[in-house]
Parts: C-alpha cells; structure tokens; sequence
C-alpha cells in the first residue's frame, strides 16, 4: 500500500463518519463524528502556521532579491512579525493588538467592499449590450427588474414592481433551483469519487 | 435516524447507488460520451495564450475551506488545478496561484508539484507558484488583484467557491487584458461571473470539470450517473407539482419526513 492509497482508506473512513453522524443518532458515530470535526478545527490552526512560513519565506525572498516592488513586502513582514509579538505580549483580546484590526483592517475591508459597487457598473456596462438575442432578453429583464425595484419603475408604469416580481420568482427562482438540484448532486458525484479513491486530484493527481 | 432527515437519506442512497452503477459499467468498457463545455475547452487555449504572451497565469481555488457544505467546491477547483498545473509545465508558461485558506495551502502546493513532476518538469517548478494570501475575504482579494495587475496576467482562471470577492477579481482580469475562466456552484455569484467572464462553468460543471479535463472513463461514469441523479429530482419534481394542485400533500409530507 502506497501513501496515496493509505490517505484514500482513512478520507472514505473519515468521510462515511461524518456522513453517517448528519443521519444517524447512534451516540458513538455521533461523538466519533463531533471529535472529527475538532480534529479539523485543529489541523486548520496548524494550517495557519505553514500559511505564516509560506508568506515569510516568499516576501524575505523578495526583499532579499530586491525584486519588483520589495518595499511593500517589507510592509507585509513588517507588520506581519510586529502583530505577532503584539499578540504574544498583550494576548488577542488586547487593545493595542486589536488596534491594527479595527482602524486599518476593517475600514480596508469596508472600502473593498464598497468599491463593489463600481465593479457591477463597469461588469454592467459589458455585459448589458443587445448583441444576440441571449443578451437582449439579459439586458431587457435587468432594465425591468431594475425598474421594478426603484420608485421611479413606478411612476413610469404602475405594474412594473409586479413584472419584477414575476421575473424574479418565476424563470429566475425556476433556474436557480435547477442550477442548486444539479450542483448538489454534481457534489454528491463528487463525493463518491473522492472516496471511492477514484479523483485523487487534491492528493497531487494519480489513478486509482 | 434523525427525525425529517429519511427521504434526505434515502434520495442520497438513490442518487449515489446510480453513480455507483454507472462508475462500475464505465469500468466494465462502457463508452460514455459528454457534450463539451465550453470552458472547459478554453482552458488550454488560455494557457496558450499566457505562454505566447510570457504573462501569467492566475488560478484561484476559491475562498471556500476544506470543510462544511462549500468544500465540495474546494476540492473541485483543486482537481481542475492538476490539469491546468500540467498544462503550464508542458507549454513552459509561469502559474500564480492565490490562497486564502491555510488548508488549502499544502493540497494546492502538492498539486501543482505532482503536476510539474508527471510532465517531467519538476526543475521548472517554481516554489513560490503558490502564496498564501490572507485569511480576511477582502485582505485576499486585494492581494489577488495586486498579482493580476503588476503580473498582467494573460489568463485568470477562478474555480471554486467564491463570495463578493468574484466580480472583483474577474474584472481586475478584465482590465489587464486577461482571459477569464470562472466556474462556481454559489448561485449568488453566477450571474456575476456569467456577465462578466469569458468562460462561465455554471454550478455541476465545476464538479465535472476535473473529471472532465483527465478523459479518464471511470470517472466519466460518475458524471454520466448524475443524470439518473437528475431523473430522479425530476420525477419528484412532477408527481410533486402534478399532486399540489390535485390538492395532495403526499409529496410535501414524503420529503418531510
């Protein structure tokens, strides 16, 4: 037994647990199954650590070889070791290592977020232009749903809201619900290749 | 048996005892045939083109983890990153691939490295092809952007499980110039990715893909069962439509159960 097929036997054990714990109230498939999942919780922790040893090594790297734009790795490690030792001496809970987070990170992330906004218009822009009849029927039931939506789609003619509503619950609810039953069951097929050892993609390639 | 978990159950036993069939009839020389999809097709041409261009290929397994009801999606983009990964070390093109999950880290770095070495190019085997990121959503996606932009990637390729961050990352391709390949099952960003990429793998698609791209039958016969899978939703579908409005709840009640 080679190490591909050993990972294989322990992920269909592993997998027909934590399935069979979704079902079943056997208690010991249900502990076995909670403690698995801790398990998870831990290695995920480790993870965290080889993900800190990845960035390190590429951004000293970089600044050792003084490649493009280096200054900003020596940000990144900067703070990258700083925050830690922060967190080390004033714990996760403390003001000054929750600092960084609440008055760079947060509003940074509130910033990507918001930037959102003008990536639709520029993606709208695109994407809403009558070329074939595929985006024709788009760019006509987004206008209408659009319309539907604002006080102004009202004004304009007083069923609008109700043709949004249409469009929304009837076609577009029709295709998201196939679109989720052929997803599911696409996972499920998935599923069984992994642990039937067939997909062995995630454990670097390889036939069964 | 947990209370209203039994048609759940039972439905996954169906669904996976026709997979199971038609994996074993695929192994017993069944020839199975599967439309071609279209983005699927375009992954080599997208590497091509990264090749001709000396830029980049950026890949994104998605910012999904390794557990809960997303990671199917996870493991589905890693698949699909073994062929790509193969395809880049064949044509001598230069890959990026962006991680936001830790636990995906070590799987997506074994994956590109057994890539390198099954095309007989592990000296071409870069170890920085593979970065972590950031954990926080919108600290990835800036940095995923960043790499797309300063590399003007030639191909963006973005397979997996994606949240807000997906218009971002596909319009950053945009701008530079990138072919972009997208593939998600999260219904909320498949209309952003069907508006705005190139090529659009729409939900199963993704979960075919990997099998897909290896041409290898056994797996083939799995996808090949997910269609008596979808019979079989199908069927429920009907008789559950059909006895709603004859006034019947007997289908609301099996699923109940």
């Amino acid at each position: 037994m080679n190490r591909q097929d050993f990972l294989v036997i322990l992920t269909a054990i592993v997998g027909l647990i934590i399935i069979a714990a979704q079902f079943f109230t056997v208690e010991f498939i249900k502990t076995t199954g909670a403690e698995l999942q801790s398990w998870g919780v831990i290695i995920a922790a480790l993870a965290l650590g080889l993900a800190a040893v990845n960035l390190s090594r590429i951004h000293i790297r970089r600044i050792t070889l003084r490649r493009a734009n280096w200054q900003y790795s020596v940000a990144l490690v900067g703070i990258l070791f700083i925050q830690a030792i922060i967190g080390f001496i004033d714990t996760s809970g403390g003001e000054v290592y929750n600092f960084g987070f609440e008055n760079i990170l947060t509003p940074s992330g509130a910033m990507m977020f918001a930037l959102l906004a003008f990536w639709i218009a520029s993606a709208a822009y695109r994407a809403f232009t009558a070329r074939s009849v595929d985006s024709a029927i788009l760019l006509i039931s987004a206008t209408v749903v659009m319309l539907g939506n604002a006080p102004i789609g009202q004004a304009i003619y007083e069923g609008m809201p109700d043709i949004k509503d249409w469009i929304m619950d009837v076609p577009n609810m029709a295709a998201q619900r196939g679109i989720m039953i052929g997803a599911g069951i696409g996972a499920i097929a998935l599923g069984i290749r992994i642990l039937m050892g067939i997909e062995r993609g995630h454990l670097g390639g390889g036939d069964e | 048996m947990e209370q209203g978990l039994v048609f759940n159950f039972i439905s996954l036993l169906i669904v996976s005892a026709a997979i199971i069939v038609m994996i074993q009839r695929a192994r017993g020389g069944l020839d199975i045939q599967l439309r071609s999809i279209a983005g699927i097709d375009a992954l080599e041409e997208a590497v091509g083109r990264a090749t001709e261009m000396g830029r980049i290929v950026h890949f994104s397994p998605g910012i999904a983890g390794l557990d809960g009801t997303t990671a199917a999606q996870t493991f589905a983009g890693l698949e699909t990153l073994g062929y790509v990964a193969k395809l880049v070390a064949r044509y001598g093109a230069r890959m990026i691939v962006t991680i936001r999950q830790p636990t995906v880290l070590p799987l997506a770095e074994e994956v590109v490295r057994q890539a390198y070495m099954a095309e007989g190019a592990i000296e071409a085997y870069d170890e920085d092809s593979v970065v972590y990121l950031s954990s926080e959503q919108f600290a990835y996606v800036a940095g995923a952007m960043g790499i797309i932009n300063r590399e003007k990637a030639a191909a963006n390729i973005l397979l997996g499980g994606f949240w807000a961050e997906s218009l971002m990352l596909v319009e950053a391709a945009f701008h530079v110039g990138a072919i972009s390949i997208a593939g998600t099952a999260m219904i909320s960003q498949v209309p952003f990715f069907v508006a705005a990429s190139d090529y659009t793998l729409i939900g199963e698609e993704l979960y075919a893909a990997g099998a897909i791209c290896s041409g290898n039958p056994i797996r083939l016969g799995s996808i090949a069962g997910q269609d008596y899978g979808k019979l079989y939703a199908m069927l429920i579908l009907i008789v559950g439509a059909l006895a709603t409005t004859a006034g019947s709840s007997v289908i609301r009640d099996l699923i109940a159960k």
